[in-house]
């Protein structure tokens, strides 16, 4: 133990920046979009910093991650980093090498886009590539979604900036509660409770906590503990199986997907808010996933058609109202769509101010 | 790829996903698969879960390195039996440098390593901001971890624990940043290590640091505590810059003055007016005229704290505790700050509580007495709209005298 190195912590960021990065640490004028995924940025000193951003699946090999590097060593000085949307930034001081770098980047299939007001990569999840809790998977979503969306990625198509996101299950990793189109892996049938053993297993006090309506109970089973799930309260958020594994809850027929809209982090114009439920469920339809391909399409045309400039899409649905976007994108309304958790009659129109 | 035909019969459904202009995940893993048997296995585990509509793998896994109570994510697959390869595929969360910039060389050392010791796959990043190397073995734990911190990493957070702080470029690149976030990021990451490595939090910690209202790495919707940067004097106006623009074109009724939220900003065709002390520093009209407006000189940040998804008691978004500190090196007043959270969420948190669902229960009222911060009319949208108050002074009849 003694040679063992532990709590060094994260290497230096210093010895990772660029040159002219270093040169030109907290002293940036100004930057403009060049044109879609290619930025610069002018320091004080009138030097300029171009950059490369390129869409990224996230899930890399290192093979993927060497070609990264081999760009990098050549027209780089050594340097990349990714950003909060995990795309690949290439940044060169030099203006000539932008097209050859691109081209280099394209010959192997990464495309470069996703600055300004195009829709820029999905944050997503772990999905059934590497987790025990979703509902659906994300890398394929993404991935069809993506495809679908590739020329607003690589394109300023959009009246202002698009995020997306997908998570496979309500713990919501990463950004759904907050994204422009966000699409949500959900249950809809009650975990199935395996009694047998289930104390030697889970805690059961901190399964029942973990239960936001209180559907769960202890009970006694052959003189054994176990818990007891009443099914008229459950709303089948999975959490309590995240607690405890003797609670399954993934169903082949009834997981699927719910789709939601209008979030955002940016304070710019208005505030930050959460997104909202536009369709309740989706079934899971793999490889392609058509159903939400198509729906969040819709979204994006209606976007496209009735955004003005610079508005997301929450700032676009505060001006046309909620009723004239599912008009617009044809989204049936029903009782799940309304709020019944807690705060919910603060969702309730009071007032009327409606839209025929 | 020697084996294409053969790999292809075995996985027809993700087949589909090599198809299509967007760079595939499946062609990622179909390049590891050629030279490791643990991802051919995941890969055929994973079609098998595109047929059933479900998760192949099991719940949780408690696996780790000696001497830190997180930083890998344990997982075994339900069917080891039928893909052996996956029967463990264990996640090794690395701590990123701030704002995820890197050296080929050091990226290199990275692939190296997880090429030796695991399936080669990574994950750039995760969510929190960790680099993810996807899938390796218990055995293999302690050799990637010496590996590792021989070149210089450590590991990230998980469990109940200060997660992996992480930051928005910050001044590396761009003007708006309000401060050093990459250097704050790196200075908690440090300070706090024992709080990362030994889980001894009622529940997760995440920390992250945007250097504006723009808020780049989304602080105010993904970390219990958000540092948002912003200043507290005159935006900068250059009236030439802007003329430039409107010479080009651009219109800045159209671009600033209908989306200001509080009408502080105002064109006349010659200049722009701004009304500072009712701008609430959304950054709309610097973000349309970068070259004309400039954030105030008067930097530092906005302190907010709470956010976190739904479960157990539903979605927050964090909120105001501290509406302005300069944040300056070594950071004492933030550290203060956080150090106070922490010992009375320590006291007052339950198990797997959020601190920003002890606010809730507690009351934002009383918490902020419990840490020492005076009321600010800046902490809430607007004041109460209930009469259900719960007041601390009242006169005994005594006093009436």
């Amino acid at each position: 133990m003694n040679v063992r190195k532990t709590d060094i912590g994260c290497p230096d960021y210093k010895q990772f920046l660029p040159p002219m990065i270093l040169k030109n640490y907290g002293q940036w004028d100004w930057h403009e979009v060049i044109k879609p995924g290619v930025f610069v940025h002018q320091a004080e000193s009138g030097d300029r910093l171009y950059t490369v951003r390129v869409g990224s699946p996230r899930l890399l090999n290192v093979k993927s991650l060497r070609f990264f590097t081999d760009v990098a060593d050549k027209y780089c000085d050594g340097f990349l980093r990714f950003t909060s949307r995990s795309n690949v930034e290439f940044m060169t001081p030099v203006f000539e090498n932008i097209d050859p770098m691109i081209a280099m980047l394209q010959s192997e299939g990464w495309p470069v886009g996703g600055t300004a007001n195009s829709a820029s990569n999905v944050i997503h999840t772990q999905g059934w590539v590497h987790c025990h809790t979703s509902a659906t998977d994300a890398s394929g979503l993404v991935k069809c979604v993506m495809d679908d969306l590739y020329d607003d990625f690589t394109n300023h198509s959009l009246p202002g900036r698009m995020k997306l996101a997908v998570a496979c299950c309500l713990n919501m990793c990463g950004a759904v509660h907050a994204s422009d189109i966000a699409i949500l892996g959900i249950h809809r049938r009650p975990p199935k409770v395996d009694p047998h053993n289930l104390a030697n297993y889970c805690e059961v006090p901190t399964t029942i906590a973990a239960c936001p309506t209180g559907a769960i109970r202890a009970d006694i089973l052959d003189g054994q503990k176990t818990l007891k799930i009443n099914e008229s309260q459950c709303m089948y958020c999975g959490a309590c199986y995240t607690a405890c594994p003797k609670l399954p809850i993934a169903d082949s027929v009834n997981d699927g997907l719910s789709i939601w809209v209008g979030g955002k982090c940016a304070n710019a114009r208005s505030t930050p808010r959460f997104t909202k439920m536009v369709v309740p469920f989706i079934p899971n339809n793999p490889p392609r996933w058509p159903e939400v391909v198509e729906a969040v399409r819709t979204i994006v045309d209606v976007y496209k058609a009735h955004g003005k400039p610079w508005e997301r899409l929450a700032d676009m649905i505060d001006r046309i109202g909620w009723a004239r976007f599912f008009k617009l994108t044809g989204f049936e309304f029903t009782k799940y769509h309304i709020d019944d958790y807690k705060l919910a009659t603060k969702s309730y129109n009071a007032s009327t101010h409606l839209r025929f | 790829m020697s084996n294409q035909a053969h790999s292809s019969s075995e996985t027809p459904l993700l087949d589909e996903l090599l198809k299509g202009r967007w760079p595939s995940f499946v062609k990622e893993m179909k390049e590891m698969a050629d030279t490791k048997p643990m991802v051919r296995d995941v890969l055929r585990q994973l079609e098998k879960s595109y047929v059933d509509k479900k998760t192949h793998w099991k719940h949780g896994g408690i696996v780790g390195v000696k001497g830190y109570g997180g930083g890998i994510i344990g997982r075994y697959s339900d069917s080891p039996d039928e893909f052996p390869g996956a029967a463990h595929f264990h996640t090794v969360r690395v701590n990123q440098p701030a704002g995820w910039f890197y050296s080929s060389q050091a990226l290199r050392d990275l692939c190296d390593i997880f090429e030796k010791y695991g399936s080669g796959l990574t994950n750039m990043h995760g969510s929190t901001g960790d680099i993810i190397l996807l899938g390796t073995t218990t055995d293999e734990l302690e050799p990637i971890f010496s590996a590792l911190t021989e070149k210089g990493w450590d590991l990230g957070g998980s469990g109940s624990a200060l997660r992996t702080p992480s930051c928005c470029v910050g001044p590396a690149r761009c003007e708006w940043a309000m401060f050093d976030c990459l250097d704050l990021c790196h200075d908690i990451t440090h300070h706090y290590q024992d709080e990362i490595h030994r889980p001894a939090f009622p529940y997760k910690f995440k920390i992250k640091v945007s250097g504006c209202p723009n808020d780049c790495v989304s602080a105010i919707a993904r970390a219990d505590f958000s540092v948002i940067g912003t200043w507290k004097d005159h935006i900068q106006v250059n009236q030439a810059a802007m003329q430039e623009y409107v010479a080009k074109g651009r219109n800045p009724i159209k671009d600033a003055v209908l989306l200001c939220p509080t009408k502080a900003i105002d064109w006349d065709g010659k200049e722009i007016k701004i009304d500072n002390e009712n701008c609430v520093r959304c950054m709309q009209c610097i973000n349309a005229y970068p070259k004309a407006l400039k954030p105030g000189k008067e930097r530092g940040a906005t302190i907010l704290i709470g956010a976190k998804a739904p479960i157990v008691q539903g979605a927050l978004f964090s909120s105001v505790l501290v509406p302005f500190m300069e944040l300056e090196k070594p950071y004492d007043d933030l550290k203060e700050l956080l150090e106070k959270l922490w010992d009375v969420w320590d006291d007052h948190g339950e198990n797997k509580e959020r601190i920003g669902e002890l606010v809730e229960r507690m009351g934002k009222g009383e918490f902020l007495e419990r840490i020492g911060i005076k009321p600010d009319i800046q902490m809430v949208i607007h004041p109460r709209e209930n009469p259900y108050v719960f007041y601390d002074e009242y006169y005994e009849e005594v006093d009436e005298k």
